[in-house]
């Protein structure tokens, strides 16, 4: 690992909120200001957590969006149902409100720049923030280095980041995005409404030949179900990482 | 019950050491199975949390935190071997 520095022991400090966007229905994207913040690697997360009046706090672990070169720390956060901390952030926090966080951290599911092999990123839902990170990441760098993102969501209404990802095929050279939708398509749209299946991996992901570094991150089913279509199309299981945000991670 | 991934283990672990045990290796003592401490399965049960071998299912790390204490069994893993610089 490049980032094996001995560093030291984390705790919790203080994050304001600085600014909130909206980035679809279900999710929002805090700008946090951080006092010292160090930088992070693309993939690492953060835990935040929130304490009521009464004293009983909830914690949870969310990746980082923005890339290490920006400024300011951002996380997205989708609201799942029933999620305490997660239902709070997005439906109720507001601009000037504290939280806990602790981090950046997690040397496993992170892309290192330095590493030249092309790289396959496949998001579930919300599974697309630490994936975005590295995307802004390599652009931030003006990376060559070959990026292709495969992106199953419900719908064209559900994507996260939809907008700047369009920009980026556009303005990042070697930057290729392929939608799966799993509920509802655009007028049009080629592919019927359907899972992330080999036949759409394999035309819009890597030959395993190329020995590409595969980063999959969505929920526990899907990340599970590509991760096995991936070493079945030979793809050797140790380049591919895996990050599952489970219905437990709200 | 579902699970998450060792990765998420980062944070509480970077608690107590300096290092980033999640990319460890670690040497599971019922089966033998040496894997990274990111790709366990983790179990988030009330008081803590608990890292279960992918191979055998055995319990490799469990690590309870109360206010002015952590609890961390490792029974369950033989070794760590972590990168150092």
């Amino acid at each position: 690992m490049a980032r094996a520095a001995i560093l030291r022991r984390l705790s919790w400090q203080a994050a304001s909120i600085a600014e909130i966007r909206e980035e679809t229905d279900t999710a929002r994207t805090f700008v946090l200001d951080v006092a010292g913040w160090e930088g992070h690697t693309a993939g690492q997360h953060v835990d935040l957590r929130l304490t009521a009046d009464n004293g009983y706090s909830a914690q949870r672990s969310y990746s980082i969006a923005s890339a290490p070169a920006d400024d300011r720390l951002e996380v997205t956060v989708q609201r799942v149902p029933d999620g305490e901390v997660s239902g709070y952030l997005v439906d109720a926090a507001q601009p000037g409100d504290m939280v806990e966080l602790r981090g950046p951290v997690g040397g496993y599911f992170t892309w290192d720049p330095e590493e030249l092999d092309p790289v396959l990123l496949v998001a579930g839902g919300s599974g697309i923030v630490p994936l975005m990170s590295m995307i802004r990441a390599r652009g931030a760098l003006h990376s060559r280095v070959p990026f292709r993102l495969i992106y199953s969501t419900r719908g064209p209404g559900a994507a996260i980041y939809a907008d700047e990802l369009r920009r980026r095929v556009r303005d990042d050279r070697g930057l290729d995005v392929a939608y799966a939708y799993t509920r509802e398509v655009p007028e049009g749209w080629p592919r019927p409404a359907g899972r992330l299946d080999a036949a759409l991996l394999t035309a819009a992901g890597w030959p395993a030949d190329l020995r590409p570094a595969a980063f999959v991150c969505g929920p526990t089913g899907f990340v599970e179900a590509v991760a096995d279509l991936l070493v079945a199309q030979g793809n050797d299981p140790s380049r591919v990482k895996t990050e599952r945000f489970g219905p437990t991670g709200g | 019950m579902d699970y998450l991934d060792g990765n998420m283990l980062a944070g509480a672990l970077r608690e107590i050491f300096t290092v980033d045990v999640t990319t460890a290796q670690a040497r599971c003592a019922g089966c033998g199975r040496t894997g990274m401490v990111a790709q366990t399965r983790v179990y988030e049960h009330a008081a803590g949390l608990v890292a279960r071998c992918p191979g055998c299912d055995g319990v490799l790390i469990r690590l309870v935190r109360a206010p002015d204490r952590a609890y961390l069994d490792l029974h369950g893993t033989s070794f760590l071997e972590m990168p150092m610089p």
